[in-house]
């Protein structure tokens, strides 16, 4: 679970969301966490992205240069942070969106088309949770109870009939 | 034997720093009678501001906080909304409220706090010796327009009371002058129409005192006094400019 | 996860810690990057029975700040740097009349509208002069969303204790971070001190209560500043707040606060796993500053390396108490540009090579 985690796409598909329920998950396990975000004009309609932290010890810099993982929503997110990754790291990327060539051979790349099933499955501007699914599955995380709590902590108290949309996008991400 | 007249006991014992012919202090005593006559002295808050009314803190017989220069109505605003229940004026000068706090008794009034603003209007910078406010009269000679006021230069008058009239949240506006002992009396009764209105919790209240400054006009008491009459109630009409006391703003 | 453990970002865990710590008044302006201590005052304030309004400028809000203060109400408002600029006139006001309060500054970038991105450039406006006069502010920085709850409180705390206005100084990445913080669901009230000068009404039992900043005499302001700078004293021998990160056997030590003393132990950590000996010094108050205690490193270390998201400020406090004992080197970024470790390391390396 631990790690240092880098959520990138444009501002509206959930980036901050899927890094903050990434985050609960990492604290309901006893880890430290911290979450970072992208802020000001560039969230308006332009690009956003999450740093997210999760260690056993106390986190230093919480700003994620090098990511271990990469979650990426868009093309201009993709091209500003795949040589960012660190060697061996992971690139989770939405493949209905972003079709680029992938140009690096020394880490993994996944491809899910979140926003593709998301829409198929009627969970619309829930592509970020089929994300976070398919990147928790190649973590070979496997605490299912724990993701659901994470899910529950971070959805707004006055949305709780957006709990089970969430919970089945994340099943959709984790079974794909 | 019987006593026909006493100071009021709104105002301290000091011994004021006003200069002679200068209506400050009538306005301070009517300011402090109509405190003493509600019987709210002890759960008053004044505000001074900035000029020749800072050190008014050591004469109105009430707690007492100083404001930055035109601040006043924010200073107020902090004091009343932690405690709704106590009266809370500013006493301020035309530079004071006019120019350098203009925003704030713009929005305090249009917030409809419920706080009393006792505005004197001399049409002058007193406490730094005479210099142009944004209530002094065109052609008016002041230090820093020594051919007078020109409105091509130094622009118009301000009427605070029209301006502020406008306001949703003003329940009561009045200018009244002290030029006459008729004008005092008058003057208080707008002053007493203010506080109540604030007792009763019904908006913001303003009253604008025309003033004299007979140092800085360079006139004796007696011409501040005429002068007030004549030049100042032209552009300056005394009146009622708004009264909602009978509902309230909100 | 112990129980009542939240995600929270710095700008909302630092409201709530207020509301907590017995604030019973906000009064704010909206700017980037600290707007969501106001979003967050709007709501819970007012459910909490305390005081929310939004002023129509920086400026009406810390007066605002003054009226509330003055009747002795737990006070605050919260704004980022070009906002700061405004309020500052009236914090000199607030100093000179005695009055606690607690004020909250994210800073972003600067000189002039800047940016909105993080920054700590102005640890000299905040430190040194936050207004005209003689006098000083308690400056708290803490480098972590626990941390910020814990010095809201005590900075309501010690500015009721001390009279005086309390700054917290943040920055855009603490602001907007989220990490865990723990609340419990019941809020515990202290007892507060006193306040028998607070101005809300005399009720005819004692004499009025004046709030001033004017003295025209020149002895009695002088008086009255000298005395004030007798509690200064009293001030720095006991506020003084500093955190030692692997300092002991350091023959390197970098001093930083806040965010930017996060970033300077990740460079330590990956330092130390190369053997180096190094540490982080981390000044959590600013003001009273840790001087001793960078006196004593400065005997032992040859070098001090200052990290700062400026191009340099409170370095110049550093060499001023390391009075040429050692090397002082400094490290920064600016403009909203934050150091990463790496340019950390680098000029750590350099330094050893003798550049």
């Amino acid at each position: 679970m631990e790690g240092k985690t880098l959520f990138a796409g444009f501002g509206g598909q959930g980036i901050l969301f899927a890094g903050k329920v990434l985050s609960y998950i990492g604290l309901i396990d006893d880890n430290n966490v911290s979450w970072l975000p992208s802020y000001g004009p560039e969230m308006r309609g332009g690009t956003a992205n999450c740093s997210v932290c999760i260690s056993k010890s106390p986190i230093g810099s919480p700003i994620v240069l090098e990511p271990e993982n990469l979650i990426v929503m868009n093309i201009p997110s993709f091209k500003k942070f795949e040589a960012s990754v660190c060697v061996g790291g992971n690139i989770i990327l939405d493949s209905s969106l972003i079709k680029d060539s992938k140009s690096r051979e020394d880490i993994f790349y996944y491809d899910i088309p979140a926003t593709y099933l998301a829409k198929k499955n009627n969970l619309e501007k829930l592509g970020n949770i089929i994300m976070l699914g398919k990147f928790l599955k190649i973590i070979e995380y496997k605490d299912k109870e724990t993701v659901v709590k994470g899910i529950e902590k971070s959805v707004s108290k006055k949305r709780k009939e957006l709990i089970e949309k969430n919970i089945e996008a994340f099943e959709i991400g984790y079974n794909n | 034997m019987k006593t026909v007249f006493e100071k009021t006991k709104g105002l301290t014992d000091a011994i004021t720093h006003y200069c002679p012919g200068c209506t400050h202090g009538i306005s301070h005593r009517i300011v402090g009678e109509v405190l003493e006559e509600f019987e709210v002295l002890g759960k008053t808050v004044g505000i001074a501001s900035v000029g020749c009314s800072v050190m008014s803190y050591d004469y109105f017989n009430v707690d007492m906080v100083q404001a930055p220069h035109g601040r006043a109505p924010s200073v107020a605003t902090g004091v009343k909304r932690v405690l709704p229940d106590n009266i809370v004026f500013t006493y301020q000068g035309d530079g004071d409220l006019a120019a350098i706090g203009t925003g704030e008794v713009v929005h305090a009034a249009a917030r409809g706090e419920n706080i009393t603003v006792i505005f004197i209007n001399n049409g002058t910078y007193g406490m730094t010796g005479g210099q142009m406010a944004p209530t002094t009269l065109l052609s008016q000679v002041t230090q820093t327009t020594p051919k007078g006021r020109d409105k091509h230069n130094d622009g118009f008058p301000i009427r605070v009371c029209e301006m502020l009239s406008t306001l949703e949240g003003v329940v009561y506006a009045e200018r009244t002058a002290l030029d006459s002992p008729k004008g005092v009396m008058q003057t208080k009764r707008a002053v007493k129409k203010a506080f109540k209105s604030q007792i009763e919790k019904k908006g913001f209240s303003i009253v604008e005192i025309l003033s004299t400054c007979p140092t800085n006009w360079g006139l004796t008491a007696v011409e501040s006094l005429k002068w007030v009459e004549k030049e100042m109630t032209e552009y300056y009409p005394l009146g009622v400019y708004k009264d909602k006391t009978d509902k309230g703003v909100f | 996860m112990k129980k009542n453990t939240y995600l929270m970002k710095g700008n909302e865990a630092i409201a709530e810690g207020a509301i907590r710590a017995g604030c019973k008044a906000f009064f704010g302006y909206p700017i980037t990057p600290q707007t969501e201590i106001a979003a967050y005052m709007s709501n819970k304030m007012r459910e909490s029975g305390g005081v929310y309004l939004q002023a129509e400028s920086e400026i009406s809000a810390i007066n605002m700040v003054l009226g509330a203060a003055a009747t002795g109400t737990r006070v605050m408002t919260s704004s980022s740097s070009p906002g700061i600029s405004l309020k500052t006139e009236t914090i000199s006001y607030i100093a000179a009349s005695d009055l606690p309060c607690v004020i909250v500054d994210v800073q972003r970038a600067g000189p002039g509208l800047g940016g909105i991105q993080p920054s700590q450039a102005d640890y000299f406006q905040v430190v040194k002069a936050l207004g005209h006069g003689d006098f000083y502010c308690l400056v708290y920085a803490p480098s972590g969303v626990g941390e910020a709850v814990e010095i809201i409180h005590r900075a309501f705390d010690k500015a009721d204790e001390y009279r005086m206005p309390v700054i917290i100084l943040a920055d855009g990445i603490l602001g907007q971070m989220m990490e865990p913080v723990c609340f419990d669901d019941e809020i515990k009230q202290d007892k507060l001190v006193e306040k028998n000068w607070a101005t809300s009404g005399h009720q005819e039992k004692r004499p009025p209560n004046i709030v001033n900043s004017l003295i025209l005499n020149v002895n009695s302001l002088e008086q009255k500043i000298v005395d004030r700078f007798k509690k200064y004293e009293e001030i720095k021998l006991k506020e003084v707040m500093v955190e030692e990160y692997l300092v002991d056997d350091a023959e390197i030590v970098i001093i930083a606060y806040g965010s930017t003393a996060r970033i300077a132990k990740t460079a330590v950590d990956s330092m130390r796993a190369d053997g180096e000996k190094i540490g982080v010094l981390r000044p959590i108050s600013l003001w009273p500053f840790p001087n001793d205690k960078i006196e004593e490193i400065s005997k032992k270390v040859g070098n001090i390396l200052v990290v700062e998201m400026s191009m340099g400020q409170m370095i110049l406090d550093v060499k001023a108490v390391v009075e040429g004992r050692c090397k002082v080197d400094f490290c920064g970024r600016t403009g909203g540009n934050v150091p990463t470790p790496t340019e950390i390391i680098d000029k750590v390396s350099s330094i050893k090579r003798g550049d």
